[in-house]
């Protein structure tokens, strides 16, 4: 009796444990902005992105923990032998939240509207490897052949980023093939997200995803408002963190706080290098000398900056591709050690000497410059006045000027009215060919000289020829070879001296089951599907 | 009343002293870090503990409350001497003179003057000392600055010229600026401190607001408003009563200030 007893008593508990997951459990955090577009083909701002991630299907997924590609709307893909055409075999008897049956003519809809030349949409630039047209060409209900006009390296994770939207359906962004759909939008409020009925995928044990029955997005631009209602418990996660929010949460709730390593932001300071600069002439060429670059690389404590900046939160760069990038960091590559005595030596061999506390060149200049970085950002205000004090030491002088955004931008990509600028880069794609707007000495963000006609230097050259060739050919190891041999280059000759590695900071409520933060984004939630909320009342922590 | 206004000066004394004095009490340079204890509680070495930079609070404190509390009277000096020029001379002269000068007031106050401040910040040159960049700060807050004051002042000048006095000036043969120097300014004189005083602790709440944004005063050296960023994150995490010592010096100076003025205004 006993037993039958205990028997019914774990019975009840795991039904209700089951039905909990779908009977009301919400997951609730903040987007910093309202969403620009619900149209996921049209998405460039980082709330937008994430409205997508929520609610898109996608062909093929990057798994954010394993980095590799897994199928998704897709069960398999084969990539033709010239790298241009790519041809999916899609799942059956799927349907969008609306009801409308999913077929590869609405892939095809989707991809034809994705590289129509006319919308320049955003998405649709890692796949531009060439001038032409797209065409798609649909065998069968669920299978289609894609194929580019020339050859897309690592296409098939590009695909983790295209939504596919409805051929059919009236209210398109309505309809989705993701976990959830846009159920209400209040600008300036919330974004509420409702579990999509129709969702395709199942757990282990059959019961159909995701587990929350909706996901209430709070606009909230102020950090600390989002920290405050964090430890209220009136959000259950924050997907970004700064080490002093992450330290001070780690002191009070340990379990709340998560460091999932160093992540693939960089932080870097450059020099002003364009060659008709509104700079003197004696400074271009302090910013031009590969041993000067050196020198000042050298002399930068990139410890101190991670264990006082970010509070041991950041690991000093060695390159610029973060160890976070499982397979396309260079190993090789080590962080520069912090020798101030081994940068005046470099610097005396091209012509440098100490007069007293100050360093000066060969005509006598005192050796000064100013770091622009961006007004607010604290962490970069820091890097900077810690920057200041270890060129000191070497006899340099540096001013440190911070700048609202606007200004900065603005002499960084059209005036070049700067001389070193201290900013960071927020990689979301792992490939390099999503880096290939900075690598080229064409391009626009090539930030310490840009737009070059032809390369001005011979290893800018043999960066654009070894960022040309991984990007046209398809074999893995060659394009691995060529863009390992990019980071050596970049350390070598210093444009960017990179300084640290941020880690992956974030906040998890303990009542959200299955949460496992990762380095890429979105590192909280990348795994929406089996999350779940256990507890629904709101307690502080 | 008295005591009250008593206890402004004696504090604004102290304050000025112990800022004036830095050099000598300050246990560290303002600039050197101590990266071993980033964030330290205070302390026996660190009264105050140290910044995030592991600066020694105290001394950046004293440092900053002396830049705050020379540079705002210097720029409040210009602003109340620009303002003289545009609304006393305005005042005085009247008629067409008064009415130009009156216009371009209310353009300039009607000016958004925070965004105003960015635009001409973003427009000086890059290489400039700290030292500098605390003049230019304090320099554009005097010259953006002058607008109120100019109101009050066109209107006292304008009292004064239809005055008895200025009127028997005339008589007796006193003309255009021997007129001014010798009956106008000098009655305009309580009007004039009292502009200058209350540019005081404007300026020095508008240094504190671009140092909050990070736009005041230039690393490495500490003004109010550079100490108070640091309170940004304050409201969601626990009690470091220490990180409140700037703003509170902020809001016993300031006071004092008004104090002061108040007291002189009733008195007046």
């Amino acid at each position: 009796m006993r037993r039958r007893s205990l028997s019914m008593l774990l019975f009840l508990c795991l039904s209700l444990s089951a039905a909990f997951g779908q009977s009301g459990a919400e997951l609730r955090f903040y987007l910093h902005s309202d969403p620009k577009t619900f149209d996921p083909l049209l998405v460039a701002d980082d709330a937008s992105e994430t409205i997508r991630y929520l609610t898109g299907g996608v062909l093929v997924r990057v798994n954010r923990r394993t980095q590799q590609a897994e199928p998704e709307l897709a069960t398999s893909w084969t990539i033709s032998r010239d790298g241009r055409s790519i041809t999916f075999d899609l799942r059956e008897h799927i349907y969008y939240s609306d009801g409308t049956p999913f077929t590869a003519e609405d892939v095809a809809a989707t991809i034809e509207r994705l590289m129509d030349p006319a919308l320049h949409l955003p998405t649709a630039d890692s796949f531009r490897s060439g001038s032409g047209v797209v065409h798609t060409h649909v065998d069968s209900p669920v299978r289609i052949t894609i194929t580019f006009p020339a050859p897309v390296a690592g296409m098939d994770k590009l695909f983790d980023q295209v939504a596919i939207v409805s051929s059919r359906s009236a209210n398109k962004e309505r309809a989705v093939l993701g976990p959830f759909y846009v159920a209400d939008y209040k600008p300036d409020s919330y974004v509420l997200l409702k579990r999509n009925p129709n969702y395709w995928r199942r757990d282990a044990a059959g019961r159909q995803l995701p587990y929350l029955d909706a996901v209430r997005l709070g606009i909230q631009a102020n950090r600390d408002i989002e920290m405050m209602n964090f430890r209220r418990g009136e959000i259950d996660l924050i997907n970004w963190l700064d080490s002093e929010y992450y330290d001070r949460l780690a002191a009070q709730s340990p379990a709340l706080a998560h460091d999932a390593g160093p992540g693939l932001d960089s932080e870097q300071v450059w020099f002003n290098q364009v060659a008709n600069a509104p700079i003197p002439a004696y400074k271009r060429a302090w910013f031009r000398s590969t041993t000067f670059r050196g020198a000042v690389s050298e002399a930068i404590n990139r410890a101190d900056l991670g264990r006082v900046v970010y509070r041991g939160h950041a690991q000093p760069a060695a390159g610029p591709v973060s160890p976070a990038n499982k397979f396309w960091f260079n190993a090789k590559l080590h962080a520069p050690s912090y020798d101030p005595t081994g940068a005046l030596r470099l610097l005396q061999q091209d012509g440098f000497r100490l007069e007293g506390a100050s360093l000066r060149d060969r005509e006598g200049h005192a050796v000064e410059f100013s770091i622009i970085t961006n007004a607010g950002n604290k962490a970069r205000e820091r890097m900077a006045t810690m920057i200041q004090q270890d060129l000191g030491k070497i006899g340099i002088t540096v001013h440190v000027v911070t700048l609202d955004f606007a200004s900065l931008i603005e002499r960084i990509t059209e005036s070049y009215n700067y001389e070193g600028a201290l900013l960071g880069t927020a990689n979301t794609d792992l490939d390099p060919n999503a880096q290939m707007n900075l690598w080229l000495s064409s391009a626009e963000n090539h930030q310490w000289n840009p737009r070059q006609k032809v390369p001005e230097t011979a290893w800018e050259a043999e960066i654009d020829r070894l960022m040309k060739e991984q990007a046209s050919s398809l074999e893995l190891a060659k394009r691995k070879a060529c863009f390992d041999r990019v980071q050596e280059i970049v350390v070598e000759q210093q444009p960017f001296i990179y300084l640290v590695n941020k880690n992956a900071l974030s906040a998890v409520a303990t009542w959200v089951d299955n949460a496992s933060p990762v380095v890429l984004r979105p590192q909280t939630y990348w795994n929406i599907q089996t999350l779940n909320v256990r507890v629904q009342t709101a307690s502080k922590h | 009343m008295r005591r009250v206004r008593q206890s402004a000066w004696l504090l604004l004394a102290l304050v000025a002293l112990g800022s004036l004095g830095a050099r000598l009490w300050a246990p560290a340079d303002y600039a050197t870090q101590f990266r071993e204890a980033p964030n330290s509680a205070p302390s026996y070495q660190h009264l105050l503990g140290t910044d995030e930079l592991g600066r020694d609070r105290f001394s950046r404190v004293l440092y900053g409350t002396r830049i705050s509390l020379l540079m705002a009277p210097a720029a409040a000096l210009l602003s109340t001497l620009l303002a003289t020029l545009v609304g006393g001379i305005a005042g005085y002269l009247g008629g067409w003179w008064e009415r130009t000068a009156m216009a371009a007031t209310d353009l300039f106050l009607s000016m958004p003057w925070l965004f105003l401040l960015l635009a001409v910040r973003a427009m000086l040159p890059l290489n400039v000392s700290p030292i500098t960049s605390i003049a230019v700060t304090f320099l554009l807050l005097g010259l953006l600055g002058w607008a109120a004051s100019a109101r009050v002042l066109c209107a006292g000048a304008r009292g004064l010229r239809d005055s008895d006095f200025v009127l028997q000036g005339r008589a007796s043969g006193l003309r255009g600026f021997r007129l001014l120097a010798i009956h106008v300014m000098p009655n305009l004189k309580p009007v004039l401190l009292a502009q200058f005083w209350i540019s005081i602790p404007v300026f020095i709440i508008s240094e504190a607001n671009l140092g909050i944004l990070g736009l005041g005063v230039s690393e490495p050296l500490p003004s109010w408003g550079s100490l108070l960023r640091e309170l940004e994150s304050f409201t969601s995490f626990g009690f470091e009563a220490w990180k409140l010592v700037p703003l509170a010096l902020l809001v016993l100076v300031v006071s004092s200030f008004q104090i002061i003025l108040s007291v002189d205004e009733v008195h007046a």
